[in-house]
């Protein structure tokens, strides 16, 4: 099955065609926009980008992120304590796309998409230079309107499946996700985990079947191991709160000097060049 | 956390009715939406489980078996129908319209929150699923589903902000006695709001094998509908009392608002009635400024949170405002999406009360009624004793007297620099 406007347009587009002529996996990695400032993530995404991540979720922080664990949470109530606000993440993605060549996608709830109005938060997302939206909160029923101004701007609207998703609605998530379809591993919050869930493997291969929509999938993972393990079934794997971890430590005392810091966006480097490596 | 900006300029979401037309009780429709208002906005994850719960709450209403074993329990275990009282001495201090006071606080646990308790608890027995969660702001909620929990033998865990555990501590013991684990909430806030959080992240996790009891009319649908119809039994109740007792229907009917489950219970049998004045009184704070109150209907706009579309404080990129109230209960910056379109339709008007008027309001409750009103609940008394001295002695006023005030003596002495009240 196709998706309804084909999954190869556009940056995302480009990118998932890219990957599979040199047989290659993409690795998305989700960091949080604003923690501990829009500075440092900026000097963040162009870490990524260097360690050879293929597309970026940007994280956009919210103060009652329900789909979010621990540290995810944590990290959206530093930056918002910091001042993060919408116009700085559209400033930051404006000036990160000028100088990364991976698409960056916003990761952002819905209420926040609703109270700026939904055309003019497209339309700044587009303007800025983002890829497209994931909205963890936002299902099939009440998405029309957005996937309207998405189609209409040009932008990615990626969709997530879930275990506890029945399979004809995940055929039809996956025909209506553009960019790439978000298999989330697990029923839970975002998080590390330390064992990839009993089935997933098997219930990706189903999907596989069933759409032409490259497959990320993401929530629990964290290692090069599991990487490598999702990657030889999708098309890519999302990392996330195993280097949101990470960014905790720009703002520690400890770290404050500019040697500290530069240590960490290293440390952050490298960890994202192995699970980059890991995607074969 | 960003506070909130100057009060914003109102925008109403398109396809609410300007103004009360048809009937206004033929809500929600098959996705749940009041009016504009409602609908589901949660993380895949859970939709499924709200899918299956519509189902059973469907099956479940359609099967007389499911009915007589509720009214069984609302009757012989609740103590329903709770009376309509005519508050004497309240009247004669107001000096105006007659008071009465439907009896809420004397439902078993103390509180309305018991009639949606005991109808999830059987809903969540039809769908196999025996770990329930819930969260709690006043604790009555907590109680109550500790309570039904018991009942039921099913297992209990309550979600609950620290602050909350601190200023209702005889309704955490209460949950504890019979048997719930109340997890203590530490994020955000620490209230109600950060409690529904935590609540959903562990249902996240958990859906397959657990059901969610959402303690008001707030979330995804169809929380909304199915505790608003569990709760209406107070409404149909307080209409067969006044014309059972007065002859007639009641002029003004008048409910505190937090998330709104006491209010919408009454006023949902009402809303088609013509000529019944409804009026709900929402948490107005310390001030009018933006975190001093939880007034959502008077001071917010449309914005979603906790899974619907409803009035929202928050700022102007969709960030939650923080709020206050004297009340846990009220201590909330959402309301149920009925409400929204009661407040849009202009159906319900929706005013505030501050914390002083609220606590002056259960001392004069106290003593001229001798009943202890939930400080929650003593927000709609301010605005009934105030509103009954403005009409004539012709003219019936009913307050949902939602829940009994034990709970918060301790917290009342403690705001007055008292200490605690002497021990008995
Ligand atoms: C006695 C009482 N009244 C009212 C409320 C507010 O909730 P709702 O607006 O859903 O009735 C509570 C909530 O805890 C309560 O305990």
């Amino acid at each position: 099955m196709k998706t309804e406007d084909g999954p190869l347009e556009g940056p995302l587009g480009k990118l998932f065609a890219d990957l599979k002529r040199e047989g290659r996996k993409a690795l998305a990695p989700f960091v949080t926009a604003g923690d501990p400032n829009c500075e440092k993530t900026l000097e963040v995404l162009e870490a990524l980008d260097r360690a050879g991540a293929s597309l970026c979720e940007l994280g956009v922080p919210y103060s009652d992120p329900i789909a979010d664990g621990a540290v995810i949470q944590s990290s959206y109530t530093r930056a918002l304590a910091a001042g993060f606000t919408l116009e700085k993440l559209f400033d930051l993605v404006r000036r990160a796309s000028a100088r990364v060549k991976m698409p960056i996608l916003a990761m952002v709830s819905y209420s926040i998409i609703y109270r700026r109005g939904i055309d003019r938060f497209v339309a700044d997302a587009k303007a800025c230079g983002m890829a497209g939206l994931v909205v963890p909160d936002l299902p099939l029923e009440e998405s029309d309107q957005l996937d309207q101004a998405c189609r209409t701007a040009g932008l990615a609207l990626v969709r997530l499946v879930t275990p506890t998703t029945p399979p004809a609605r995940a055929e039809e998530i996956a025909r209506r996700s553009t960019g790439f379809l978000y298999c989330v591993s697990v029923a839970g919050v975002t998080g590390a985990r330390t064992d990839l869930p009993a089935g997933l493997l098997e219930r990706i291969e189903w999907l596989r079947t069933k759409t032409d929509v490259p497959i990320l999938v993401g929530f629990g993972i964290s290692t090069p191991e599991q990487v490598k393990a999702v990657a030889a079934v999708a098309d890519g794997a999302i990392v996330g709160s195993a280097l949101v971890r990470h960014l905790e430590g720009f703002s520690a005392p400890q770290h404050a000097a500019p040697a500290a810091q530069g240590t960490l966006l290293k440390n952050l480097e490298e960890t994202v060049g192995r699970l980059a490596a890991a995607t074969g | 956390m960003p506070t909130h900006p100057a009060p914003l300029p109102r925008v109403r979401p398109a396809g609410t009715p300007p103004a009360a037309g048809g009937l206004l009780s033929q809500v929600p429709d098959s996705l749940g939406r009041f009016g504009a208002f409602g609908g589901r906005y949660v993380p895949e994850t859970l939709s499924a489980a709200l899918d299956q719960l519509q189902a059973a709450y469907d099956d479940a209403r359609a099967d007389p078996a499911f009915a007589a074993e509720l009214n069984d329990l609302l009757s012989a275990f609740v103590g329903r129908p709770t009376p309509l009282l005519f508050a004497k001495r309240l009247t004669e201090y107001a000096g105006g319209a007659q008071i009465y006071l439907k009896r809420e606080d004397l439902s078993h646990t103390g509180a309305h929150k018991i009639n949606n308790t005991l109808g999830q608890g059987l809903l969540a027995l039809r769908m196999g699923k025996r770990r329930i969660i819930a969260e709690t702001g006043a604790g009555q909620h907590g109680v109550a589903t500790a309570t039904a929990c018991a009942r039921f033998g099913l297992d209990c865990v309550v979600y609950m902000g620290s602050e909350d555990v601190r200023r209702q501590a005889p309704n955490v013991r209460s949950m504890k006695l019979m048997g719930a684990e109340v997890r203590p909430v530490e994020s955000g806030s620490k209230t109600l709001r950060d409690a529904i959080n935590e609540a959903m992240r562990d249902w996240m996790g958990s859906v397959e094998t657990t059901h969610y009891i959402i303690g008001s009319v707030v979330g995804p649908h169809p929380f909304p509908r199915i505790t608003r119809d569990f709760q209406a039994v107070i409404g149909r109740e307080t209409l067969a009392a006044c014309h059972r007792q007065l002859g007639r229907s009641p002029d003004i009917v008048v409910a505190c608002v937090g998330g709104g489950s006491n209010a919408a219970g009454m006023f949902y049998p009402l809303v088609d009635e013509p000529g019944v004045r409804l009026v709900g009184v929402e948490a107005g704070g310390r001030s009018t400024k933006a975190g001093d109150h939880a007034a959502s209907l008077s001071y917010g706009q449309p914005g979603i949170l906790h899974g619907s579309l409803s009035y929202v404080l928050q700022d102007l990129d969709g960030q939650t405002a923080d709020v206050h109230s004297v009340s846990a209960g009220l201590d909330y910056p959402g309301v149920g999406p009925e409400h929204a379109y009661w407040h849009d339709t202009g159906r319900v008007e929706y005013t505030s009360v501050t914390d002083a008027e609220a606590l002056a309001a259960f001392d004069l409750v106290a003593r001229r009624e001798g009943i202890l009103p939930a400080l929650e609940t003593s927000h709609a008394l301010a605005w009934a004793v105030q509103e009954a001295a403005r009409r004539p002695a012709s003219e019936i006023l009913v307050v949902c007297l939602s829940g009994r005030g034990d709970k918060d003596a301790a917290e009342i002495a403690r705001l007055r620099g008292m200490g605690l009240p002497d021990a008995v």
